[in-house]
């Protein structure tokens, strides 16, 4: 939305004194200066004299705004240097992170990472192969458990019983389940498949059920939105010429909305398939590669990292720096999806009749 | 069939219908199934602890005992990070919404989201090998100049893997949830509202202050409690930077050694090593974060779901 403009400019007479246009450019040019100054004198490392600026420009542009201005200008300006620093703080994490994987993972992959496991590798870079495989099957067959589950949630929340109470309890649950910690959904495969199964069963299908738990709110939630979306015009051309209500759903409404619900599956996809806690707990971990979803413990990138990381052995240097790299690997698969979700919206997007 | 229903058709598409809405009918009832599934499993297995020995439950005489410092932790780690994330997200919110030019808006919220895209893994392993050593020295000033400051007390740890790093990793992962509600909240503070108050000659904060930020009052305590949910149930992170202090701590101290775990951090670093019985207490324990998550999230929800009906 437009941010609004303060009081528009009229005579100089009818107003107090004004900072110039330019000030807060100014006084955080004067303050990087001094700081810069005081932090070489001083020797102090780059975070400590971005702090120091920041204070300097801080305290600085009030005080030259209370002088000139008034106590409620000085403030505003106060306010809004503070809200510029606290997006500034939020951004800092991120360029650290991603500066830090780029620059420890980046030479680590190459072909042998991509393609090798680490099965009888001792002291020695292995690849993480195995790891992929395990990510990719566990995430496509946790895709295929939610995707129709949740597709129909939303078809009967939007289509069968809008307004009604059940819908609303089912809405309000699903917001809730959106909160279920993820080691919970972890809990809850390995409680059920103990069961079923015999205690302390770890394979990887486990952990497709429990990313399946984490899915499958989210998918109600965003296939909901782009269903509410579709113009009810259409529903009534088709139900008009005679087409029975399950047929119009099938072969009207959804494919309006399939541009929106294939991005709310990517994003879906996107959020699961970096969980490590249930996966750790249900799916284990092994050093080999393992097709089979239904046996055996499965290797998995983010399980990966953190075993390498946390227990590297003997040669701690080797797997820690094979952890960044497969890190760095993960990082490029989730942004690569949320990319394809802005895509998709293009691709699907209904071909329109004219 | 007989041939005079097939012509009319009508029962045919009956059937169809009927199978249709059943089938979408019977999918919403599995989520809630499972919902459910997820409270009785975890009852279920969880059970036994509640008989388990001082040997599986690290020495203490009951599961309550074992069980307690947990929550304390939990809840001390969620605190640190909801106390940072939480300025922080309504500064980027109102950022976003009323104080940066509308052209950098898509941008800077692309960024948080990104931010919210990074696995909790990663965020660990940045944690324990970037932030924490950072953080270490640090640390150890607060501890040299501060130290009177009970929070601060005690011998500061040098690799900086206390409660209050992995508060800070947990703060940058609840920071874009925070962020997404209150920024849609603060967009739809009434526009009139907004230039009655310029009109009356206020400055832009306090529009914000006047007009803006009593309208989002309940979204801002909904978003925060979404936050803390995730905050509470967020196991990577913490799992990886805390350095987890001997037997069951319960400690303020945020610069030393004597760190308490959370439920999550202490189930998955305990699990693949656990007997049998130690994995039920490990169950019993995550029972006990899903209902507390469970009752936060829940209380956040019932905020907006009045919000929304009530406002619009």
């Amino acid at each position: 939305m437009a941010t609004l403009e303060t009081a528009p400019s009229t005579g100089a007479s009818l107003r107090g004194a004004r900072l110039p246009r330019y000030a807060p450019a100014l006084a955080g040019a004067l303050s990087i200066i001094a700081a810069v100054l005081v932090g070489m004198l001083l020797s102090w490392s780059i975070a400590g004299i971005v702090v120091l600026a920041v204070l300097i420009d801080l305290i600085g542009l009030t005080t030259w705004s209370r002088l000139v201005e008034n106590a409620r200008a000085a403030k505003n300006r106060l306010v809004t240097s503070l809200i510029w620093t606290s997006l500034g703080i939020a951004f800092v994490p991120l360029a650290s992170l991603l500066y830090e994987a780029v620059s420890k993972g980046g030479s680590q992959i190459n072909g042998r990472f991509l393609s090798w496991t680490m099965r009888n590798v001792v002291n020695e870079p292995g690849g993480i192969y195995h790891a992929i495989i395990g990510t990719l099957l566990i995430t496509f067959a946790a895709t295929i458990i939610s995707v129709p589950i949740g597709l129909l949630t939303a078809v009967y929340l939007v289509e069968y019983s809008a307004g009604s109470r059940t819908a609303s309890w089912i809405r309000f649950l699903v917001d809730v389940m959106t909160g279920i910690p993820s080691i919970v959904a972890g809990l809850f495969a390995y409680a059920l498949f103990s069961l079923i199964l015999g205690p302390g069963t770890q394979f990887g299908l486990g952990g497709s059920v429990a990313l399946s738990l984490l899915m499958m709110p989210i998918l109600v939630r965003s296939s909901e939105e782009m269903l509410k979306l579709v113009p009810s015009d259409l529903r009534e051309a088709s139900y008009a010429l005679g087409v029975p209500k399950w047929k119009t759903i099938i072969r009207v409404v959804i494919p309006t909305a399939m541009a929106g619900i294939i991005t709310g599956i990517t994003l879906a996809i996107a959020r699961v398939i970096g969980e490590t806690a249930p996966l750790l707990i249900i799916c284990g971990a092994t050093p080999s590669l393992n097709y089979s979803l239904f046996h055996g413990q499965m290797a998995s990138l983010p399980v990966f990292i953190y075993y390498s990381y946390t227990q590297p052995g003997q040669n701690p240097e080797i797997l820690q720096n094979m952890a960044w790299g497969a890190a760095l690997v993960l990082i490029l698969i989730v942004m690569i999806l949320n990319i394809l979700a802005r895509l998709a919206g293009r691709f699907f997007a209904p071909k329109s009749g004219h | 069939m007989s041939t005079l229903t097939t012509k009319t058709g009508s029962p045919k598409r009956r059937l169809g219908d009927l199978v249709f809405a059943n089938l979408t009918r019977a999918a919403g009832l599995t989520i809630l199934v499972v919902l459910a599934g997820v409270a009785i499993f975890l009852t279920v297995q969880g059970a036994p602890a509640l008989g388990a020995k001082s040997v599986d439950l690290k020495g203490h005489a009951n599961f309550l005992g074992y069980v307690a410092p947990l929550v304390f932790g939990t809840l001390l780690a969620a605190a640190i990070a909801l106390a940072i994330a939480l300025p922080l997200s309504l500064g980027v919110a109102l950022a976003v919404s009323h104080f940066a030019p509308r052209r950098l808006a898509a941008p800077i919220g692309y960024v948080i989201d990104l931010l919210a895209a990074v696995p909790s893994v990663v965020y660990g392993l940045w944690g324990i090998s970037f932030l924490g050593p950072q953080l270490g020295t640090v640390y150890q000033w607060l501890g040299d100049h501060l130290g009177w400051i009970p929070l601060f007390a005690g011998t500061p740890l040098n690799d900086g893997r206390t409660i209050l790093t992995a508060g800070m990793v947990l703060a940058i992962m609840v920071l874009p949830i925070i962020t997404a509600i209150t920024r849609e909240i603060f967009i739809q503070t009434p526009r009139l509202n907004q230039e009655a108050a310029l009109a009356l000659g206020a400055t832009r904060w306090e529009m914000v202050r006047l007009a803006v930020l009593p309208y989002g009052r309940s979204g801002i305590v909904s978003a925060a409690m979404l936050g803390l949910g995730r905050a509470l149930g967020e196991t990577m992170a913490v799992a990886m930077v805390l350095s987890v202090g001997s037997g069951g701590v319960v400690s303020f101290k945020l610069l030393t050694a004597s760190n308490p775990s959370t439920i999550a951090a202490n189930i998955a670093l305990t699990f693949s090593d656990a007997t049998s019985v130690q994995r039920n207490v490990l169950i019993a324990s995550g029972l006990v974060l899903f209902v507390i998550t469970f009752a936060v999230n829940f209380g956040a929800r019932a905020i907006v779901a009045r919000y929304d009906t009530g406002s619009k």
